[in-house]
């Protein structure tokens, strides 16, 4: 490790307060556009946390593609499901905010009571540093060879997937016009009274 | 009065923070009306979970680093589900007009 270590606990303290809030923001926040650009702040901190882990290569990983795929598709579904609408006001609402967040407590403390009483066996073998790359190219294509290769037939199978979930089908027409009564109909202002099935 | 700064990281600390960022990724996923703030509160638990992963890799495993490539395999499934997930929240709110969870009931009892 190059950087000096108290350097490196600033970074951590400051690092991890930035992932802490902005995930508070992530959940409290009202307006949910703040909320998905905070979660692209909680990424990129994820990954400077990666960086003082001795593991350039995983932060690469994470900053292409969580900041950069995941985080946009998360933009981009904001901006096409973009309808202000107020929600219905459901019975017992704050009871179950209250609860949740003791059953979230609970698990807090029982996370914190296992990390601080196991003992861990350090410390351990030291890390190899930068060779961690060329390592994981190693544990890729000879041990772990079988889950890479099952990881692109699920990126395969999750790409036809999402393009037949999200395609739109016309699978009815509007009596009175005789127009297509898919889905853009929502966008529209008057929705069809009688569909017809055409196929 | 000297201000001591402790001279290393513990693993403890990285564990305590991925558990703080777990602990709030279940509660938004429990309290979250709009759905795609659902899959953003999924998105951070499996934050959480690489975390952990890459910090066990770098404390207790340093010359195999296999959590780093357990991490990796994690962000691939993570970024499948978001995908995934998307589409469906699309299709849904084609279907129903809106993003309220509380109004996905049509499977409920």
């Amino acid at each position: 490790m190059t950087i000096a270590s108290s350097t490196q606990f600033v970074c951590f303290v400051f690092l991890s307060a930035a992932v802490a809030i902005g995930a508070l923001g992530v959940v409290l926040l009202p307006n949910i556009v703040y909320s998905a650009f905070l979660l692209g702040g909680v990424f990129l901190s994820v990954a400077g946390l990666y960086l003082l882990l001795n593991a350039s290569f995983v932060a690469a990983a994470q900053v292409l593609v969580y900041v950069g795929a995941v985080n946009v598709l998360i933009l981009f579904a904001i901006m096409l499901v973009n309808k202000q609408e107020t929600m219905a006001e459901i019975p017992g609402l704050r009871l179950r905010r209250l609860l949740s967040g003791g059953v979230c407590a609970g698990l807090f403390a029982l996370l914190l009571r296992v990390a601080f009483t196991t003992p861990w066996a350090l410390p351990g073998p030291v890390p190899i540093g930068e060779e961690a790359t060329i390592r994981i190219g190693e544990h890729l294509f000879s041990d772990y060879l079988l889950p890479f290769e099952l990881a692109s037939v699920l990126l395969l199978m999750a790409m036809i997937g999402a393009i037949v979930l999200a395609r739109r089908d016309v699978f009815s027409s509007d009596v009175a016009t005789g127009e297509p009564a898919d889905q853009g109909l929502i966008e529209k202002s008057r929705t069809p009274l009688l569909l017809e099935k055409t196929n | 009065m000297s201000l001591e700064l402790p001279t290393t990281v513990p693993l403890q600390a990285y564990l305590a923070l991925a558990a703080i960022l777990f602990c709030t990724g279940v509660w938004g996923l429990i309290n979250s009306r709009n759905a795609v703030r659902v899959l953003m509160s999924i998105e951070l638990m499996l934050n959480a979970v690489n975390i952990n992963l890459m910090a066990f890799s770098n404390y207790l495993d340093g010359q195999l680093i296999r959590g780093q490539v357990f991490a990796i395999f994690v962000i691939t499934v993570a970024a499948a589900e978001a995908a995934v997930g998307l589409a469906i929240l699309l299709s849904l709110y084609r279907n129903r007009e809106t993003v309220d969870m509380e109004r996905f009931n049509l499977l409920r009892w």
